[in-house]
């Protein structure tokens, strides 16, 4: 049996992170998976390191806050040194539900990278008005690379270790999700997408402010741009068929 | 004293005090020699051409420039440009080899026996 990590990144999620914690081991138990928890403490200043440490659960603590990108990274830098099969992203918030995860780890099977999407299928919360904007422009920049991704934003995710030997080398920073997407697309990774249900975040602020949207909506565009000219020389371009 | 060599005497002065500044710097260590560097040329290049005012007329002749302090202020700006780019390229590079300590340092707290203070 493959043994499966589930990490979750999370910044000042006290309010969430025991109950996402506990939601991935319940799911674990009832559909007998070997997932081990590993939480990254991404520099938090409020309770969410202790409340970590007092669960069954692996505590990577950062000691500096690195972003999202940075953050996840670290998990899959654990899951690959301690022999990891699988690598499971589910975000700190309670954003994903952990009764999907059986669903993603079923949908692994032939392909490296699996995606939970919202927008596959139309139920369950959708996102905020603004922030659909941004995906909705970032699935277009993606078609233009031939990539069928509808919600690149995602940060629902499941990897196989062929993945995971990609990204603890490459990996963006902030708001990395859109352009890891062509990162995978570019090191000839399998990807797909599955329709999930998400939920309102339950608790906590998200990272991305409205006024700092506009800002990463150009940066990331301008990311994804450099990423591919950086990794076209490196692996040759195919799009998937 | 005439006024042209009032200013020309205070750049001298200026130009020598940031000499002496830049050489306290380093050795205080608080100062890399290889940023020193270019400090170091930028201050004596404007001292030559303090001390000798009649070169600059020539030099920005050559290029072409009727108005020699608009040769000084354009090579000034671009030297600095060019300096701010190089900065900025550094501390892109810090942030990348911060991030990868950061990380480590994560990975090994976690290690039994491993580092375990939450020093902040």
């Amino acid at each position: 049996m493959s043994k499966i990590a589930a990490i979750v990144p999370a910044y000042n999620e006290e309010a969430a992170i025991a109950n996402v914690v506990l939601g991935i081991r319940q799911v674990a138990r009832d559909h007998q998976l070997p997932i081990d928890v590993i939480v990254v403490n991404d520099g938090s200043s409020d309770k969410t390191a202790e409340i970590v440490s007092s669960l069954d659960c692996v505590m990577l603590d950062l000691p500096i806050r690195l972003g999202i990108g940075g953050a996840v990274q670290t998990g899959y830098k654990y899951a690959y040194h301690n022999g990891y099969d699988i690598a499971l992203q589910v975000d700190g918030d309670g954003q994903h539900l952990p009764t999907e995860v059986p669903k993603l780890l079923d949908a692994l099977i032939g392909y490296d990278v699996v995606i939970g999407s919202r927008f596959l299928g139309t139920t369950g919360y959708q996102s905020t008005p603004l922030r659909r904007v941004g995906i909705r422009f970032f699935q277009l920049i993606h078609k233009v690379m031939r990539l069928d991704i509808t919600d690149s934003t995602s940060g629902f995710r499941a990897l196989t270790r062929r993945a995971l030997a990609v990204v603890i080398r490459d990996y963006p920073d902030d708001y990395p999700e859109p352009e890891s997407v062509v990162i995978y697309l570019l090191n000839h990774l399998k990807m797909r997408e599955i329709s999930v249900v998400m939920r309102e975040r339950q608790g906590g602020v998200s990272s991305i402010g409205p006024v700092a949207s506009l800002f990463y909506l150009f940066k990331v565009t301008l990311a994804i741009l450099c990423t591919f000219f950086r990794l076209r020389d490196k692996c040759p371009w195919k799009p998937i068929p | 004293m005439e006024n042209a060599y009032r200013i020309q005497l205070l750049s001298i002065v200026a130009g020598v005090l940031l000499l002496v500044y830049l050489i306290r710097l380093i050795i205080q260590g608080r100062l890399r020699i290889e940023y020193a560097f270019v400090w170091f040329s930028f201050t004596l290049m404007s001292l030559v051409f303090f001390i000798w005012r009649e070169e600059l007329n020539v030099v920005a002749g050559w290029v072409g420039i009727l108005y020699p302090p608009t040769f000084v202020f354009i090579i000034a700006i671009f030297a600095m440009l060019i300096h701010l780019l190089h900065l900025s390229v550094v501390i892109s590079k810090l942030c990348a080899q911060n991030r990868i300590l950061a990380q480590e340092i994560a990975l090994i707290k976690n290690k039994p026996g491993g580092y375990s203070g939450r020093e902040r």
